[in-house]
């Protein structure tokens, strides 16, 4: 059962496997499994006498879009593989799932591809709604992922660029000459995930305080807390409490 | 000059900098000297009457002219986001209806819609949930619209609208406390539809509230539109053209007073917003009566989606028919809020034993939600509301990420601000309608 790249820790558990897309050039689509992708109850090792302990759910990997992808997500992509001449260097992968189109951005190119996003006429994303970040520790060398939401006004389209980078080199380039709301946003993904904006005007903390220690959102800062007492018994913290996963 | 108790200064290489601590403003000004065009910078909030919630703004003052201002926010972070990851997919409803507590069921509907959609049963949702939505979220807007309203007027010097406006709120969160069982801090939306639905009582209060609001619009008409005060004080003041709107980001009243008609509900419609007859209110000027106006008249427009909503309420499930999604029990609203039914505690633990297991499975572990990540953006009464939702496939979001109106929309203070009147501060910062617990989240 045990998988060439599975690890093993103290408790001779296996880990999850690490999901396709790993070892490729391209940044991993979908976040590592929890601990709750094998077994029945999300519990390990000892103390499962139930006999699934076994059982490893399949997890369809999201791969590479097949074209054409449907809706206007082909005209999407070839005016900005007409009007980008580095786009073959630049989009790492293309994928649709659910009715969406995620466009993988090779990190150092990311604020060209917003520019020609933005001024192409045949493109025209004039909003940047939305700049987040999302951890996939484990999945990945690069695990600390940029999402940019662009909206096309004119269109009515939306499309979302994803940037990867790792935690050793958290570089890229800000957006906030193309898109001046993404300022804000980027301090967030900044003081949450610890990724720098190379360019950026005022890269500080915003949520957290300005001398506070590492960057809260990964996923590897626990959540912390007190245990509590309620009518009599000790309630541990949300992160320690013994759940399903 | 004497030291003073109240305003110590120093010199640093800045020039002077005071220290005020309260009081003798008289020996602040006096420290400064008019004929030299010195800055003085003065730092507003977090706790101060007429921010909004704890915002700090640091305003550089050149007289009463504002030469430099930005604004400090975080004062309210809660870490819900984080938080999120801990509980499973259903609990997260109440985690995320306390970010922006004057919109609780934009919050909670969007969650929803998010989660559906990774679920994938965006159609499964029956009608009638739908329609709860649609009736639910409009009323939420107008009484989020009425808090605006009393507050900027409160802010503006106008106190008489601040108690018409919360009167009639009282009687939205009223309906509110009768359907959800709470005023505020619902969790009522729920993936999957709603937790229960509307009682009887709750629709002919609806249905008075609708015979009652028009009257009251006309009385916060004629008490503010004619006024001299109230025109002068908004009139041409915190311009934000529709440029400087999509710049920043800016969506919501603020966009739609720029004159750009740019409604999620009209251009990329959910919960069937494309089948309601409503109008998107305009305004050419981009200033706080434009946004006065265009709030006034997006009232009304919710006024009709919610007669409109309530003709079409036909009987039927409230939640998907899918059992491994839907809560197990028909919940029931007691004296401490919404909980469980009694006859279901009956039936579980007397007489199914199927239903128990089913109960604790779902209650326990949750449902598991298939790996993928999804953008749901919907319209709150501040612009666009959106979630960023990821899955690594089990029974916990692995990351939702919300695109807050408030915390975008308020980076363009500055923009609003440098350059015009300290006093028109306030009214450019009351008009982007900021609410720190959203924004902060």
């Amino acid at each position: 059962m045990t998988a060439p790249n599975d690890r093993k820790n103290d408790g001779g558990v296996p880990v999850p496997v690490t999901p396709a897309g790993a070892t490729s050039g391209a940044p991993a689509e979908l976040p590592p499994s929890s601990p709750a992708g094998r077994g029945m109850f999300g519990m390990q090792g000892t103390g499962d006498v139930s006999g699934y302990g076994g059982l490893v759910r399949v997890r369809t990997p999201i791969e590479e879009a097949p074209r054409p992808y449907g809706g206007y997500f082909d005209e999407v992509r070839d005016a900005l593989e007409e009007a980008y001449p580095h786009f073959a260097d630049a989009i790492e992968k293309v994928v649709v799932d659910r009715g969406e189109l995620t466009l993988h951005v090779r990190p150092e190119r990311i604020a060209e591809v917003c520019q020609v996003m933005r001024d192409d006429l045949a493109l025209r994303f004039e909003l940047c709604s939305s700049v987040s970040g999302v951890d996939y520790l484990g999945a990945d060398e690069r695990r600390l992922h940029v999402v940019y939401l662009l909206t096309s006004m004119t269109y009515r389209r939306r499309v979302r660029l994803e940037a990867a980078v790792s935690a050793e080199s958290p570089h890229l380039p800000s957006v906030t000459a193309v898109y001046p709301t993404a300022d804000w946003q980027e301090r967030e993904a900044y003081d949450m995930f610890g990724i720098i904006f190379d360019g950026h005007p005022n890269l500080t903390r915003i949520l957290m305080p300005d001398d506070w220690e590492g960057h809260p959102q990964r996923k590897d800062y626990p959540l912390g807390g007190v245990p509590v007492e309620y009518k009599g018994a000790e309630i541990p913290p949300p992160d320690r409490r013994r759940s399903y996963q | 000059m004497t030291t003073s108790n109240y305003a110590t200064e120093r010199e640093t290489t800045e020039g002077r900098v005071f220290t005020v601590t309260g009081g003798d403003w008289d020996q602040v000004v006096s420290g400064t000297d008019p004929i030299n065009d010195e800055r003085i910078v003065v730092n507003m909030g977090p706790q101060h009457p007429s921010t909004h919630g704890v915002l700090r703004l640091i305003l550089e003052l050149e007289g009463e002219t504002v030469r430099e201002a930005r604004s400090v926010v975080g004062y309210l972070h809660t870490g819900i986001e984080k938080n999120l990851e801990y509980r499973n997919w259903v609990q997260g409803s109440t985690f995320v209806t306390r970010m922006d507590y004057l919109a609780p069921i934009f919050n909670e509907t969007a969650y929803s819609l998010a989660v559906e959609k990774l679920l994938g049963i965006t159609d499964d949702i029956t009608e009638r949930a739908t329609t709860i939505r649609v009736l639910m979220m409009e009323l939420n807007r107008i009484s989020s619209h009425l808090v605006w309203l009393a507050t900027t007027g409160m802010e503006l010097g106008a106190i008489s609208i601040m108690l018409y406006g919360f009167r009639e709120r009282e009687y939205i969160l009223d309906i509110f406390e009768t359907i959800t069982g709470l005023r505020m801090n619902h969790a009522y939306v729920r993936p999957g539809g709603v937790a229960q639905d509307v009682p009887d009582a709750a629709i002919v209060k609806i249905r008075e509230f609708l015979t009652m609001m028009p009257k009251k619009l006309k009385e916060y008409e004629d008490l503010l539109s004619g006024q001299p005060i109230w025109t002068e004080r908004t009139q041409g003041v915190a311009v934000l053209d529709a440029t400087a709107c999509l710049a920043l980001g800016v969506t919501g009243p603020v966009l739609r007073s720029a004159g750009l008609g740019w409604d999620l509900r009209k251009t990329m419609p959910y919960c069937g917003y494309d089948s309601y007859e409503f109008d998107v209110p305009t305004h050419p000027d981009g200033d706080v009566w434009g946004r006065y106006l265009v709030r006034l008249a997006e009232i009304r427009e919710s006024l009709k989606l919610v007669e409109q909503a309530l003709d079409r309420l036909r009987p039927g499930p409230v939640m998907v028919a899918d059992r491994k999604i839907a809560w197990p029990a028909q919940l029931a609203i007691g004296v401490d809020g919404m909980g469980n039914s009694l006859e279901h505690v009956a039936k579980i633990m007397g007489q199914s034993m199927e239903s128990l297991i089913h109960h604790f499975k779902l209650v326990t572990e949750g449902f598991r939600v298939p790996p993928g990540q999804v953008y749901v953006g919907i319209e709150s009464p501040r612009g666009e509301l959106g979630v960023h939702a990821v899955s690594d496939g089990g029974t916990r979001p692995y990351r939702v990420h919300y695109r807050e109106p408030s915390f975008v929309n308020l980076q363009a203070l500055p923009a609003m601000a440098e350059g015009g009147l300290i006093a028109d501060v306030i009214a450019g910062g009351a008009s982007l309608d900021p609410v720190m617990g959203g924004c902060d989240r």
